[in-house]
């Protein structure tokens, strides 16, 4: 771990571990509190942005140089949360202009 | 040589081929074909049955130049029934019986099919006629070539049925329609007693022989092992049959009646050719009933009352068919009578010229009926002579056939018959030969009497129909139906000289054809002088019966009146036919009437009533059955509904809509599960 690049920042994999669940952990709190579907949407987001640097961190411990395969996932995670976005905000969109609304409280058709 | 007897299955192939066609075209156009089939169904329907005659004819003439014992050939069509060790071949045989029906089936067949051509013009299921005619064609002559008692029984029963089909021709007639059936359940009697007899046969052999080979070859050699008393029920059934079939007392009410038929169709049937089934069916088996001198005594006895009664009814008939009827009757009476006496080939003797005159007498009724416009009653006609001679003249050939008038054939077949009836001896009743021979001798006397009776009323003396207009609208018959009559009269002339007895100075042609494939009693003893004596006394009966009919009717025809008056019981008992009709229908038909009322009450009171109280059963059954269902099966169906709806109440309120609850699941439930695995 002599790459210039690295220096200075920290060398124990604990450290991103407990920011990851720190985020997570914002998240999920964010998901479950909020009634604003976007506030869901925002929480989800986090909650996979952990999940990446999770990725992130154990694919750059694990000291084998030429394995990437942990940052492929990180990328792909990003493009699935940006596709997930796309449709999550579409949706809304259409909920919002047939319901004038984006509170989870209106929207509850399918109760049984 | 011998290339003809390969050609056998043509004789009864060509009738069924034209029974085909003809019942094809019939089946496909109804009763009212184009009037271009009709003439072509009347060109081919006489010419499938000349080509069996030639067929036949060459198979004789072949035979003719065979010693005695190669004249039998046969030819085996294929294996019918196959049961175990018994088997039952299609196979034809001719031998010099079989050959001598054949020829009479198929020669007098064409004629009268030709004389059909004329007589069935106009009517409008004429194709519908010859296919029966056809099929009856065949069945008959399946019934005289078969090898084997189980193709003969198919002939048998497909001439019985050919005969109700052709009684009943004119169905519409509701009377022409009963007589078809009396017909046939009558035979059916018969049969019966027929298909009884030959059953016992077949056990009968097996058991005493061992042997199961069922064709009359075979049988031939292997009866001698049977016990008299086996024997002796076996051809009394088998004459029991023959009694149905030919006409005998007790079963001979159905013949007369089956005169509601076409009339060719009662010369052919009902005189000719079915009616001597029986006589052919015993003369093939003459190896039994020659065995059994009981049953020969009883057809003895049956045939000599059967030949006098049937006479003595036709004297007062006045129906012209009704006479002929009661005549074949009473001439098959003879047949028997000389199977009775052991006499088999002069039996088959008469069969041949019986067909020739018999058939004549009845095609020259059917060309009078034509001509004077179906009528039938003798008394209404009178000095059709002139009017239509070539009728008047055959009609008369035939006459003088039937009376035993000397020269014609009718006189040297029954005497041929009463000669050896009188000088056969008979085991149980010495004197029995010469009471037979008494009836039989009374019996012709009678014959001639009331076939000139027939013949006086018809062509002589005046007319004494309706009206002139009717006796001048009398006119011949066209050339179809008079070549016929000519030629049957020619061979009712002329046909008595192959059997000219010996104390004529004749061969005897047929005895000796004939005599090979027969069992025959011994010749009795040869006594040309008390033959002749015989003789002399029948020409002499004969002629007086004629003399008599000539006094009663042409020289005083107010006689008649008179004796039927002063006679008036036997006059009535004669017109009634000895009411046996009526005896019948009091004694069998009334008591089985009664017996299907009992029936019918026992079905209503007892059966109906069981059929309901079960009924009733099951209704109280089912009901115990609907409580079942809707207490346990139904409860237990609606109780799961039940719990489930109750179930689903509960976890309804799981899904109330609200996603943030929703999400709170899906996080619970992924701790749940980590704690669940962790735990594990």
């Amino acid at each position: 771990m002599n790459f210039l690049f690295f220096e200075g920042i920290s060398q124990n994999p604990n450290s991103y571990l407990i920011l990851a669940i720190i985020i997570f952990c914002a998240g999920i709190f964010t998901v479950l509190t909020r009634k604003n579907i976007i506030g869901i949407l925002l929480g989800i987001e986090l909650m996979l942005n952990a999940g990446a640097l999770n990725f992130i961190a154990f694919s750059f411990f694990r000291h084998e140089s030429a394995d990437y395969s942990g940052h492929v996932f990180a990328i792909f995670v990003i493009v699935l949360a940006a596709a997930e976005a796309v449709v999550a905000l579409a949706i809304l969109l259409a909920v919002y202009q047939q319901r004038r609304s984006v509170s989870t409280d209106d929207i509850s058709d399918l109760k049984g | 040589m011998d290339q003809m007897a390969n050609y056998i299955w043509i004789i009864p192939a060509a009738p069924l081929l034209g029974f085909m066609i003809n019942a094809g075209v019939s089946f496909f156009y109804g009763a009212d074909a184009p009037a271009g089939l009709k003439k072509l169904s009347a060109l081919l329907s006489p010419a499938v049955i000349l080509v069996s005659f030639f067929i036949g004819l060459g198979i004789f003439l072949e035979m003719l130049g065979h010693g005695e014992s190669e004249r039998a050939v046969s030819q085996n069509l294929y294996t019918w029934i196959k049961a175990g060790t018994l088997e039952a071949n299609a196979t034809l045989y001719l031998d010099q019986l079989s050959i001598v029906f054949v020829l009479i089936i198929t020669g007098v067949g064409f004629l009268i099919h030709l004389y059909s051509t004329g007589y069935m013009d106009h009517d409008r299921s004429m194709i519908r006629y010859f296919a029966y005619l056809n099929l009856f064609t065949f069945a008959m002559l399946i019934l005289v070539m078969a090898d084997n008692i189980l193709l003969l029984f198919v002939g048998w029963e497909g001439v019985g049925l050919c005969s109700y089909l052709l009684i009943g021709f004119w169905f519409a007639v509701p009377k022409y329609a009963s007589a078809g059936m009396k017909a046939f359940i009558v035979n059916r009697i018969g049969d019966f007693g027929f298909i009884i007899g030959f059953f016992m046969l077949f056990w009968g052999v097996f058991h005493y022989s061992g042997t199961t080979n069922i064709a009359f070859d075979s049988l031939k050699s292997v009866v001698g092992s049977l016990p008299g008393w086996y024997l002796t029920t076996i051809s009394l059934l088998f004459f029991f049959g023959a009694t149905g079939k030919s006409a005998q007392i007790p079963l001979y009410v159905w013949l007369p009646d089956a005169m509601a038929g076409p009339t060719p169709v009662s010369a052919l049937i009902h005189a000719a050719t079915m009616v001597t089934a029986g006589v052919y069916m015993i003369a093939r088996m003459s190896f039994i009933f020659i065995a059994t001198p009981f049953t020969l005594t009883v057809i003895s006895i049956v045939a000599a009352l059967t030949a006098f009664v049937a006479a003595t009814i036709a004297i007062t008939q006045n129906d012209i068919k009704k006479v002929l009827a009661y005549s074949t009757v009473s001439q098959l009476g003879y047949m028997f009578l000389a199977i009775g006496s052991g006499a088999f080939t002069a039996g088959v003797f008469h069969v041949m010229t019986h067909a020739f005159f018999k058939a004549l007498l009845f095609l020259g009724a059917g060309s009078v009926i034509l001509s004077a416009h179906h009528e039938q009653n003798i008394l209404l006609m009178g000095g059709l002579r002139k009017k239509i001679p070539v009728t008047f003249i055959t009609f008369f050939i035939g006459t003088l056939a039937i009376a035993g008038i000397p020269g014609l054939s009718g006189f040297f077949s029954k005497d041929e018959i009463l000669w050896k009836v009188y000088s056969t001896p008979n085991e149980f009743f010495p004197e029995l030969p010469l009471f037979l021979w008494l009836t039989g001798l009374i019996t012709a006397g009678i014959t001639s009497f009331y076939m000139f009776r027939l013949l006086f009323l018809t062509f002589f003396g005046k007319f004494r129909g309706d009206d002139e207009e009717a006796y001048e609208e009398v006119h011949e018959s066209p050339l179809t139906m008079t070549i016929p009559l000519m030629i049957l009269a020619v061979l009712s002339a002329v046909s008595g000289y192959i059997g000219l007895p010996e104390s004529l100075g004749g061969q005897n042609l047929i005895h000796k054809w004939l005599a090979p494939v027969l069992a025959l009693k011994e010749e009795p003893v040869v006594n040309h002088e008390m033959e002749s004596h015989l003789m002399n006394l029948s020409i002499l009966v004969s002629f007086a019966g004629a003399f008599m009919a000539y006094v009663l009717y042409i020289l005083k025809p107010a006689t008649p009146g008179v004796i039927a008056k002063t006679f008036a019981p036997i006059y009535k008992l004669l017109y009634g036919k000895y009411f046996v009709d009526e005896i019948y229908e009091a004694v069998i038909v009334a008591p089985l009437l009664k017996i299907r009322l009992m029936l019918n009450t026992f079905d209503h009171k007892i059966i109906d009533a069981f059929v309901n109280l079960t009924a009733v059963v099951t209704k109280a059954i089912s009901r115990l059955h609907g409580i079942f269902d809707r207490v346990f099966v139904d409860g237990a169906v609606n109780n799961v509904a039940t719990f489930t709806q109750y179930q689903a109440g509960i976890m309804r309120n799981l899904q109330n809509g609200s996603m943030n609850r929703y999400l709170y699941y899906i996080v619970g439930s992924f701790i749940m599960i980590y704690v669940f695995i962790r735990i594990l």
